[in-house]
């Protein structure tokens, strides 16, 4: 290695990394996986359990069968096989939140294989800012397999109470799809983007919530690095345990670093379980391979292969809603709508259903979007709120878009009306009309503004009759200023190039 | 007044000459009795059982009869589950625990009418096959209390041979109901694999384990069995099949039935003489009323033990990982921390056999071992299922011992677990390959009672009972009680 190369600060120049994510999701049901305890978040510790979660004598597990067209949906929707024959193994080990002493996984025989999504990553340097330029690329998705979830240590002394570890076994049970990806990923920007998008598909075919806060969506990132133009693959770690997407991010890129430099150094990554340390941002060894637990997996004998028709499979094939990345390629076609706008109004089924039933009832499509995309956005940012829990109708938008349309509101006041919208509702003309916000279009009106502006501001006034529209928009402002913001914008422009230069 | 039987119960009942009450508390006192002296009874629940005699009889009084079992006193073996009631496995590691949850054997019985009066000694984990790997101490033969009863559900037997109750409730493994039938004189079945619900039977072995009746003739097996069988949607591997009509099967009559008898289980260096010749005269029996015999091969008779304790033992190790003193049971006291909590509850819970059996099944399930010995007891598996395939194309039933040889003294074996489990070599196909079996009176030697094994097509447990049944109608074996009796 030259001395130039090893200088470079940026290990990418040299390295070029490998990812793959298993991604843990809870699934959308009432009960557990194995048990008719109820699903929920929140509940008092232990109180949602079943002798069956308990792991009591003599207690056996019956798969809720709900799970099953939840699988199929996921599988179809990744363009995946859906085994017709699937088989639940016990995975070994001791730990006091795994009440069995195992848990039951699918091992060799998972309901789905083989499949992929397609996911808007970044084009390689354009940088990870919003607005970077995308390319759609495909993501292989090895596997997805049906388990039950562990119950929960907690060490906190604040949150239980006392000293010692306290287990809570709520959790313990929760059916969830361990979905496997190929090692197609190569950033951690793209690993986020695959994230995200098989976040939206899981919302889309409403499989899971998939709300990381709530634990329901997890990920383990399994990295490796290889120099440029190597096709063998290096030894890799795998990171367990991210629970946000900036985590993932961090994470990846901090074992990027971490390995890099024992690569630099001339030494040999150890294939090991690593740990993310949030606060230092460094990834650090929780345990060797040769140390790493033998699970003894095995068939579970309490319980039979699972078995689904292909009759099942093509009825829910049939039923399966419009995903993101078609309903992407619909809306770019249909309403002519920009790429990075779609991809913000696609990302949600919520929000795609909201834009569509707005844009249908205010006849401006682009502009629905525009509103959706950016402002509306923005309030539900600031909220943390989906568009289905404010007290905004899509009607109600597209009133107001239909009053801006029509030049009876400024831009600027319906804006203004906006937040009060989203919490409290409303009829934005009736708004609009008991606030005097009315764009002023009467041109005998108007016309007076303007003469005001045009005798007072004579240089701007010459530089405009020379055919420099740029001191245009400062006319424009100084009039909205003598009308107090009320003077329809398209009137006032019109009227200023009439009586400048006389011409429309 | 004797009273032994189900049959003499049921008929008492039904003439008014006794009364659930009476039934329970003459149980109660052979329990405490007998039971007792044959380390039998681990645990009465007499005001409960007193109780639930007396809506038996109120009932009775009412017109409603809810089975052949009403108002029948009933041990069960100490690995079912009752609701507010004790169950231990006979083990140290759930020698306080107490079930939150009623399995589907209390259920059943209770939905019977019969009256669960309490629970029977047992192999640890119903790991043995003598009873003597017991917190409680061993079980007797009550033919000769120098004896085993043979195990697991040794207990259970010694309950009816004893005459304490008319009927109980086992679990077979590899035979652990078929086997100490045998040993103790009784009826002793193991039904089809998935015909009676696991439903709070304490698992040893999932793909394995079958709960059946000890009773002294087929004809009460099949009343247990019609009341206790069929399908549970809380066992995935419950069979879907309703519980079939049992007693309506027994016809007595055997004409042109196939009999096949294994070229593999009558071999010179196999079984006791005693024992062979035996079966041969309960065989000659069937013969003689009309059936045919005929020889069969199960050519892979020679593995079925070893592939037997490599499935059994790796089940074991991954369904006893549960007992591990964090949620109930047995913990140690004194700990510093985690591992040692595990490893001295697990290590102060479990005894010898448990442990070696433990052991046995991590080891045979660990990376690198799998294949070899796991995956290819599965193979093997499969082949005896063939075996027993082919056999039933010329045959209805299999005849054999249920055992090589007459009960043992207690303590002989001890020592030498691996005798002890080529022992089972007769009981363990059946469960490999889910095919009922049925132990039968069949003789003495040695003072000792022999067992025929009846093995059926799975699901045939109706040809199994009608011809133990006109075995039963043409002899008189299992009218022999022991000297040790109530």
């Amino acid at each position: 290695m030259s001395e130039e190369e090893r200088m470079s600060d940026n290990p990418l120049d040299r390295y070029e990394p490998v990812i793959g994510l298993e991604v843990h999701t809870h699934l959308k049901t009432e009960s557990k996986l194995f048990s008719p305890a109820p699903v929920r978040y929140g509940g008092a510790p232990n109180h949602d359990v079943h002798p069956i979660d308990l792991g009591m004598p003599g207690v056996l597990p019956v798969l809720n069968e709900k799970v099953i067209g939840l699988a199929i949906r996921l599988g179809l929707a990744t363009h995946s096989t859906v085994n017709t024959r699937s088989v639940f193994a016990r995975k070994n080990y001791f730990y006091p939140d795994l009440p069995k002493g195992y848990q039951i996984s699918q091992y060799e025989e998972p309901v789905v294989s083989n499949g992929w999504i397609e996911v808007e990553v970044p084009v390689k340097g354009s940088g990870k800012k919003r607005g970077a330029e995308t390319v759609t690329k495909r993501i292989g998705v090895t596997r997805a397999h049906l388990e039950e979830d562990a119950g929960k240590s907690i060490h906190d002394v604040a949150l239980s109470g006392s000293e010692g570890t306290h287990i809570d076994l709520n959790r313990a049970g929760v059916p969830l799809l361990e979905i496997v990806s190929e090692p197609d990923l190569r950033s951690a920007a793209e690993a986020s983007a695959y994230l995200r998008a098989l976040r939206s598909i899981l919302r889309y075919i409403e499989v899971s919530d998939a709300d990381m806060e709530k634990g329901q969506f997890r990920c383990d990132a399994n990295v490796s690095l290889r120099p440029w133009g190597r096709s063998q693959f290096g030894t890799r770690t795998e990171i367990k345990n991210l629970n946000s997407f900036a985590n993932v991010e961090g994470a990846i890129e901090a074992e990027i670093v971490r390995q890099s430099e024992i690569l630099d150094d001339g030494g040999e990554i150890q294939q090991a379980t690593m740990g993310f340390d949030v606060e230092r941002r460094k990834t650090r060894v929780l345990r060797l391979k040769e140390n790493a637990d033998d699970y003894r997996y095995f068939d579970d004998p309490d319980l039979i292969p699972l078995m689904i028709d292909e009759e099942l499979i093509e009825a829910i094939r049939a039923d399966l809603p419009e995903l993101p990345e078609q309903k992407r390629e619909r809306f770019e076609q249909e309403y002519g709508l920009a790429g990075e706008t779609t991809a913000i109004l696609v990302a949600s089924r919520r929000l795609a259903d909201f834009f569509e039933h707005c844009a249908r009832a205010c006849n401006a499509p682009k502009a629905a979007a525009n509103w959706i995309a950016r402002d509306l956005r923005q309030e539900l940012n600031e909220r943390n709120l989906e568009v289905d829990e404010t007290r905004l109708e899509p009607d109600a938008l597209a009133s107001l878009i239909r009053l801006v349309e029509e030049g009876r509101l400024t831009t600027k006041n319906a804006r203004e009306l906006l937040p009060e919208l989203v919490e409290e509702g409303g009829d934005p003309q009736a708004m609009m009309e008991e606030r005097g916000l009315e764009a002023v279009s009467d041109t005998g009106m108007i016309d007076e503004w303007v003469t005001a502006v045009i005798s007072g501001n004579a240089a701007a006034v010459e530089s405009v009759r020379g055919g420099d529209d740029k001191p245009l928009n400062f006319l424009m402002g100084q009039v909205m200023k003598a009308a107090g913001g009320k003077a329809a914008p398209g009137e006032v422009r019109k009227r200023l190039m009439e009586m400048i230069r006389g011409d429309g | 007044m004797k009273l032994q039987s189900l049959e003499e119960q049921r008929a008492a009942l039904d003439a008014s000459e006794v009364s659930s009450v009476e039934l329970v508390e003459l149980a109660l006192t052979r329990a405490e009795g007998t039971g007792t002296d044959l380390g039998a009874i681990v645990g009465l629940r007499a005001e409960a059982a007193l109780a639930a005699a007396a809506g038996s009889d109120a009932r009775r009084r009412a017109g409603e009869i809810r089975s052949p079992l009403e108002g029948a006193p009933v041990v069960l073996k100490d690995n079912m589950v009752q609701k507010g009631e004790p169950t231990t496995c006979a083990s140290r590691i759930l020698e306080s625990f107490v079930s939150p949850y009623d399995g589907a054997m209390a259920e059943k019985l209770e939905a019977a009418g019969a009256i669960i009066l309490g629970r029977a000694n047992m192999d640890e984990f119903a790991m043995g096959s003598t009873t003597e790997n017991s917190i409680f101490g061993p079980a007797r033969n009550p033919w000769d209390t120098s004896r085993t009863t043979g195990g697991s559900s040794g207990g259970s037997a010694v309950a009816v041979s004893a005459g304490i109750t008319g009927f109980a409730l086992g679990s077979d493994t590899g035979g652990s109901i078929r086997q100490p039938a045998s040993f103790c004189g009784v009826v002793g079945m193991k039904p089809s694999y998935g015909r009676v619900s696991r439903w709070g039977l304490v698992a040893f072995a999932s793909s394995l384990d079958q709960i059946g009746p000890f009773t002294h003739s087929a004809r009460e097996a099949a009343w247990v069995l019609e009341a206790i069988a069929g399908h549970d949607a809380r066992d995935s591997t419950s069979l879907p099949e309703p519980a079939p009509a049992l007693e309506s099967a027994l016809t007595g009559d055997v004409k042109g039935l196939r009999i096949g008898l294994p070229r593999e289980y009558f071999v010179d260096e196999g079984a006791d003489p005693g024992v062979v010749e035996a079966v041969r005269g309960a065989v000659s029996e069937l013969e003689s009323a009309g059936a045919k015999v005929v020889e069969v091969a199960l050519p892979h008779t020679p593995y079925v033990v070893s592939t037997y304790y490599l499935v059994a033992t790796a089940e074991a190790s991954s369904n006893l990982a549960r007992f591990d003193g964090v949620r109930y049971g047995r913990r140690a006291e004194n700990v510093q921390d985690l591992d040692e909590m595990y490893k001295r509850s697990r290590s102060e819970g479990f005894g010898r056999e448990v442990k070696r059996r433990i052991l046995l099944g991590t080891y045979v399930l660990s990376a690198g071992y799998f294949d070899a010995y796991y995956r290819k007891a599965q193979q093997v598996r499969t082949l005896v299922r063939g075996d027993f395939d082919r056999a039933f194309e010329a045959c209805d039933v299999i005849i054999g011992p249920t055992y090589p040889e007459v009960a043992f003294p207690i303590g002989a074996r001890m020592d030498d677990p691996v005798s002890l489990y080529l022992g089972d070599i007769y009981t363990v196909s059946a469960n490999l390959a889910g095919l009922p079996g049925i132990s039968v009176p069949c003789g003495q030697h040695q003072g000792m009672p022999v067992g025929m094994q009846v093995l059926g097509r799975p699901l045939d447990e109706a040809t199994l009972l009608r011809v133990a049944d006109a075995f039963q109608r043409r002899t008189d074996h299992h009218e022999h009680r022991p000297p040790g009796s109530a």
